[in-house]
């Protein structure tokens, strides 16, 4: 299942649509991390409202996703992780440290345009 | 300790990255089944994750058994992870956060042992290794 990325002003949008496997999870981090480059890329958003579990695994992937935009001149937001994902993660100790997180796709948005200092609403 | 009466079992053969989602689906839906709230299928669901990857990452092939248990009037769920890979070398080691062979965040087996009621390793070279751990619905 691949994650559909769309490109919204200077900011890609990664919109997770159901489970994904570890390869699912690597082809997202490796698409993202090339078209930062390709759409020159300010800022990336991953939306995992969709994600069944948040495992070490996908952490620790998005967290590189993270790591690696920021590398190439992005700031990357997760938004939606679901309240009973966040339970486990607080349970399991899956941080997401150095990882921004918002609420939803309108806040994730919202703070990358204060953390970029670019606008998306133009 | 009373012992457990087994009910239903599913059986998740863990070869692809493929069954380690289809291993905590099925975990899903057999923890709502027993009346587990969705927050906690949600925690079944993501140590059957981290336990079925591990086979797969260490051992390349084995199984995840999953069954409904009672003790006394209290209902719960079973997850065996099972393979006969390489065993791990050191058990203690191994359940430290942050402990990892692969260079990987090694928050795996602590991770489980957090999200689960009970945990037990069984580990060895020449058997290859079991991690048993249930939930009761409280
Ligand atoms: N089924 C297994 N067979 C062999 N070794 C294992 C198995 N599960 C875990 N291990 C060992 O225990 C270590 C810690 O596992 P874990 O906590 O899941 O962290 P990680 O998978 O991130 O390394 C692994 O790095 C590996 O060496
Ligand atoms: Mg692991």
């Amino acid at each position: 299942m691949q994650v559909p990325i769309l490109k919204q002003g200077p900011y890609l949008i990664a919109t997770v649509q159901s489970a994904l496997t570890d390869a699912d999870m690597m082809q997202l981090r490796d698409a993202l991390v090339a078209q930062v480059g390709q759409h020159r890329a300010r800022g990336v958003i991953i939306d995992v409202t969709a994600l069944d579990v948040m495992d070490s695994f996908a952490a620790g992937t998005l967290q590189d996703v993270a790591h690696m935009a920021r590398l190439r001149g992005a700031e990357t937001v997760i938004v939606g992780i679901q309240p009973d994902v966040a339970f486990a993660m607080v349970h399991m100790g899956l941080t997401l440290e150095g990882v921004a997180t918002s609420l939803d796709l309108e806040a994730g948005l919202a703070h990358l345009d204060l953390s970029t200092g670019v606008s998306s609403h133009r | 300790m009373k012992s457990a009466e087994v009910a239903e079992e599913a059986r998740v053969t863990v070869e692809s990255d493929r069954d380690i989602v289809a291993a905590r689906m099925r975990g899903r839906v057999m923890a709502t089944e027993l009346g587990f709230s969705s927050a906690v299928a949600t925690l079944v669901a993501t140590a059957i994750s981290e336990l079925a990857r591990n086979i797969l990452l260490y051992a390349r092939r084995g199984e995840i058994v999953l069954a409904s248990v009672e003790r006394g009037d209290r209902r719960g769920l079973k997850v065996v992870a099972r393979d006969d890979g390489p065993g791990i070398a050191d058990v203690a080691q191994a359940m430290q956060d942050g402990f990892s062979t692969a260079g990987r965040l090694g928050l795996g087996l602590p991770g489980v042992r957090r999200l689960m009621d009970e945990f037990e390793v069984r580990s060895s070279p020449d058997v290859g290794t079991t991690v048993t751990v249930k939930k009761w619905n409280s």
